[in-house]
């Protein structure tokens, strides 16, 4: 159990270094993303299409936040994670194509995703369910929002720029370790 | 008699889902307080975080989570009370202003067209629940309810003859394999008996009970007792990250059965356990419990 204070972009040799049971604290940039926002992105790529940023250099946030305008700026004012097997269906080909090093989630991900990981070299992290007042103090900024006329407040891609976001606990690594199947079994 | 008005009770309602959503019963911050004192390791992290994050949400008035979920008001309204017909209009429009003012996050989305209203308002959301009594007061509680929880719910129709230690079984493995979904700690309520909605409407409404008050009867007290203990040494643990506190409480509701069926309804919810209370007095007085 380390801890450990990371920043994005990520880069593999920050991944290899990370094992289950860590706690990690993340500065840089995060892309919030829900189902729709999954199934969005992996259609554009499936077309051929451009995704409007680069999702390979942020971590990837299971999240629906609640965010206000002030001033003509988007203000985050709560960004608890959100449930990650809803992505299950989706995430093993998300991080192949996107090539995301890291997820930031609750209640952890199946096997799929597990693989995934291990082939692409990428963690799951675990946040505190809920904790959204406390999440929105680490974020600093709202650099862009994409997706949001067509999907909606939560499910939009929300660009969000955190200083020690955490604490996220490694609860899936890049070496086939997950804590939930460990758990599971016991 | 001090004369309240249709924009003064919208007003309370929409201070009341404000103190919901932002401060927590002082019975569910004493039982996390205690649960962080008793746990180690990772289990402790996540206690400690969720008490952070209390305490910022409460101090600057913001939604201790981001799903602010989807309301119901369970109303005890005197028959004679004034404004009856006049209540589900005013609730409906403190929900959407509240959705505003606060900000809640707008989660009341059509079924099949996949459009959020924008305003947590829908159809048959929020959801009322009513129940008549004499007199001309009026109590209304509310009970904001997220969806990681929510999909945790179950319902069992059992066979009279399980019975009981049959859903006892179910239950406990449910919760196991929930895991950290529902954001445990949780609070389980639980419905026994009436039929399919009832039994998970009266599990729903258990809910509204404070952590650490017992069922008044003592068999049912014994009961949720037993499975509170049982709950806890399955070591699912706070976020399903291990130790002892899966469950802050069990609350369990029972209605008489048909005798062929012994219907079983578990709701939880997660350690962010919201809900407030208006009291509306005959001497014109609106208070929030």
């Amino acid at each position: 159990m380390k801890k450990l204070h990371l920043r994005t972009p990520l880069s593999t040799k920050d991944i290899k270094k990370l094992s289950v049971g860590d706690n990690v604290y993340l500065t840089g940039k995060l892309f919030t993303a829900r189902d729709e926002t999954h199934k969005k992105m992996l259609e554009l790529k499936k077309k051929g299409k451009k995704v409007p940023f680069n999702p390979k250099e942020m971590a990837l946030f299971h999240c629906g936040p609640i965010v206000k305008k002030e001033k003509n700026r988007w203000i985050i004012v709560s960004a608890g994670p959100t449930t990650s097997s809803r992505m299950e269906d989706f995430e093993n080909e998300f991080l192949s194509q996107f090539g995301v090093k890291m997820i930031i989630g609750k209640g952890g991900m199946g096997g799929k995703t597990l693989k995934a990981l291990k082939k692409t070299g990428a963690v799951y992290t675990h946040f505190t369910g809920g904790a959204g007042a406390l999440a929105a103090k680490s974020i600093k900024e709202v650099e862009n929002v994409y997706f949001l006329e067509e999907l909606g407040i939560p499910e939009a891609a929300w660009i969000l720029k955190v200083e020690n976001f955490g604490p996220l606990i490694v609860t899936m690594d890049a070496k086939g370790n997950s804590f939930y199947e460990k758990k599971k079994k016991t | 008699m001090a004369k309240i008005t249709e924009k003064d009770i919208e007003k309370k309602l929409i201070e009341a889902i404000k103190k919901a959503e932002t401060e927590l019963p002082k019975d569910v911050l004493r039982a996390l307080k205690k649960a962080a004192t008793k746990e180690k390791g990772l289990a402790k992290i996540q206690l400690e975080t969720i008490l952070k994050n209390i305490k910022i949400a409460s101090k600057e008035g913001i939604p201790m989570c981001q799903d602010t979920g989807i309301m119901t008001f369970y109303i005890e309204a005197g028959t004679e009370f004034k404004y009856l017909s006049a209540l589900k209009k005013i609730i409906n429009n403190a929900v959407k202003k509240a959705t505003k003012e606060i900000p809640l996050r707008p989660n009341t989305v059509n079924p099949f067209t996949g459009k959020n209203s924008g305003d947590n308002t829908g159809m048959h959301i929020p959801y009322i629940i009513w129940d008549m009594v004499k007199g001309s007061e009026c109590t209304i509680y509310i009970l904001p309810k997220g969806g990681g929880s929510e999909n945790m719910s179950a319902l069992w129709m059992l066979n009279p003859n399980e019975g009981f230690v049959k859903a006892k079984k179910l239950i406990v493995e449910h919760i196991i394999n929930a895991g950290g979904k529902p954001c445990p700690p949780t609070i389980a309520g639980i419905g026994i008996g009436g039929g399919a909605d009832i039994c998970l409407s009266l599990a729903k409404k258990a809910l509204l009970r404070k952590v650490g008050v017992r069922h008044k009867e003592k068999q049912i007290a014994k009961m949720e007792k037993e499975l509170t203990e049982l709950i806890n040494k399955t070591g699912v643990g706070p976020m399903g990250m291990g130790g002892s506190t899966t469950v802050l409480d069990v609350h369990i509701e029972y209605a008489h059965r048909h005798p062929a069926s012994f219907p079983v309804g578990l709701v939880l919810q997660c350690w962010a356990d919201r809900r407030k209370t208006i009291k509306f007095t005959k001497n014109g007085s609106i208070k929030i419990l």
